[in-house]
């Protein structure tokens, strides 16, 4: 019945987060806090010229939420800004339901697909990729998801 | 779970005990009778907001039918009419407090604002640099953040009496914590993330001891038990419209007419005022000194339904039906393998917090949701709460005249079915 959001990967990557760590020594690291539900979430960004090299976080929060940040970690390795940036606004598009989930290739992030249909958590959702862009522009505000 | 059922009611609110039938109670209420995702909606988050019943939606209705005019202004016959409703409720508020004097009864939009309005207004006149306001661990941000505004302004000092791990205020604390600079007791009767019932009578006393007055934050109480604010002994008590199944947007400010009489007005405007030159006004009495501008007049209206549809089904029967959902219910979900609740007083009424071990509460709010189940997830706007018993939010299901047993049963049923999920 829960097919649609609570998927075999999402429930995984909640039970066993990935790069669920600290990164030390590196200025791109940012916090954000949905102030509706109490979700907490730290994303550290270790980046080369424009490249993302690593990536981890640490939070506090619901299934939705902790399966979100892991699977971005995995997502973002790798990427350049502007990739990130691109699956940022992809992701954030599918999970409001504004394109056909097929429109893009979001690879694994698809699982989220179904959160359109439950618009109450799709701030769980996005709140790490929000702390991701305040991670990249070195923000020190806590990012509220409102 | 003990002292749950008959004898807990005893001191306050218990009228008979013959129970009422929640069958014939739910064919009043249209929005009960609706399903969600296929399932028939179990509404269990009446501690949030209760549903209204059809004689309140009549009453708003017929109101702007037959009735509507601005209020207090006119020569007019509809005016007329207006206002001898409003001011109808306003007795049959003072009728339902017990209040010594129609005058002490202001309309507000709600708790929010009836505890503004004292925290401002009080505070102005009553409390300077150094004083202290005393409030406790349990309280809902309601009642924190506007003393935490007066206290900024007036550098005073914000003090919290604590609560032991079954969520009961710690009485003896309270006791030595009122000093000679304590200037007022603000204090929840029923708490809506825990579900305790302080013995605000016994805080009054404690607190009128030492000159202190009290204000009790009824948002809670008022749908689950008789209140007596002269036997209470209480000197503010602040309730809202839609928690008793009426209407938002309308709430009541109880005050002793030594205090409001004292006290600056909250804001300024039309209604208000006796004489109003560029170089002086003189303010209007009690209780038009606290409502300035058109109240919400239709509220107002349909909150006198509510309270009239509430007596008469009776609130002691009520509460005695909730209790015997809270007692079975705690039983019930306590029985679950990882569930933990979180507040577990001896005086409880209406409310069923709890976590599960593992799982987030949004995650329950979500799933349970999907078998038609409304309860609330989150922090209840008591964040001090949460902290105190170490989690991030929890989940709540609250119970009102019209809740059965059997949709206990699909609740707990639901929540199984979300633990399954994440097993
Ligand atoms: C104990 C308590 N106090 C105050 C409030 C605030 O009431 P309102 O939002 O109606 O002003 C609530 C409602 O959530 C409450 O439960």
């Amino acid at each position: 019945m829960f097919d649609d959001l609570y998927q075999e990967i999402i429930l995984d990557h909640n039970r066993r987060p990935r790069n669920c760590r600290v990164i030390e020594d590196t200025p791109h690291h940012a916090e954000g806090h949905n102030p509706l539900c109490g979700d907490e979430v730290k994303i550290f960004l270790k980046m080369e010229d424009d490249r993302v090299v690593d990536v981890a976080f640490q939070g506090n929060g619901c299934a939705i939420s902790t399966a979100s940040a892991s699977l971005m970690t995995e997502a973002l390795r790798g990427k350049t800004l502007e990739e990130a940036h691109e699956l940022f606004g992809a992701f954030h598009e599918m999970v409001k339901g504004q394109n056909p989930p097929e429109s893009k290739d979001l690879g694994k992030l698809q699982v989220f697909s179904g959160l359109s249909d439950y618009p109450m958590r799709v701030k769980c959702a996005t709140l790490c990729w929000h702390t991701l862009q305040a991670a990249i522009e070195k923000r020190k505000e806590v990012v509220s998801v409102e | 779970m003990t002292g749950l059922g008959a004898e807990s009611i005893r001191d306050e609110g218990y009228q008979a005990p013959a129970s009422i039938d929640p069958m014939a109670i739910r064919a009043d209420f249209p929005t009960l009778h609706q399903e969600v995702y296929g399932h028939p909606l179990v509404y269990l988050d009446n501690a949030a907001s209760a549903q209204t019943p059809q004689s309140v939606i009549d009453a708003i209705v017929r109101f702007y039918q037959n009735d509507y005019s601005n209020v207090h202004r006119g020569v007019h016959r509809l005016s007329q009419v207006a206002t001898d409703a409003y001011e109808a409720v306003r007795r049959d508020v003072k009728q339902l407090l017990n209040a010594a004097d129609e005058r002490e009864i202001i309309f507000t939009k709600g708790t929010t604002e009836s505890i503004n309005l004292v925290a401002s207004s009080f505070g102005e006149r009553f409390i300077g640099e150094g004083d202290e306001i005393l409030i406790t661990a349990m309280e809902h941000h309601a009642n924190i953040v506007p003393w935490q505004l007066v206290c900024e302004r007036k550098g005073a000092r914000l003090r919290v009496v604590p609560i032991d791990e079954r969520g009961e205020l710690l009485l003896d604390e309270l006791e030595t914590m009122i000093t000679p600079r304590t200037k007022l007791v603000a204090v929840v009767h029923i708490s809506n993330a825990l579900g305790t019932v302080n013995p605000v009578k016994r805080i009054a006393e404690i607190a009128h001891r030492r000159d202190v007055p009290v204000l009790v934050d009824g948002a809670q109480s008022v749908p689950h038990q008789r209140i007596d604010v002269q036997e209470l002994d209480c000197d503010f008590f602040a309730f809202s419209g839609h928690k008793v199944y009426g209407p938002t947007g309308v709430g009541v400010l109880y005050g002793k007419s030594r205090w409001l009489e004292e006290m600056p007005p909250y804001q300024g405007g039309g209604d208000m005022i006796l004489k109003v030159t560029f170089e002086r006004t003189t303010f209007a009495d009690l209780p038009n000194k606290f409502e300035a501008g058109t109240p919400n007049i239709a509220g107002v209206i349909g909150l006198g339904a509510a309270l009239e549809y509430l007596q008469a089904i009776g609130v002691g029967r009520v509460r005695a039906h909730e209790d015997r959902l809270l007692s079975y219910a705690t039983e019930s979900l306590g029985a679950v393998p990882g569930v933990r609740l979180i507040g577990t007083a001896r005086e409880k009424a209406g409310v069923l917090s709890f976590v599960v071990s593992g799982i987030h509460p949004h995650d329950i709010g979500t799933i349970v949701d999907r078998y038609g189940v409304a309860i609330r997830v989150g922090h209840h706007c008591a964040q001090p709460v949460m902290r105190r018993f170490d989690v991030a939010a929890t989940a709540r299901a609250s119970f009102a005249m019209y809740n059965t047993f059997d949709e206990v049963d699909v609740f707990v049923d639901a929540v199984r079915k979300a633990i399954e999920v994440f097993s």
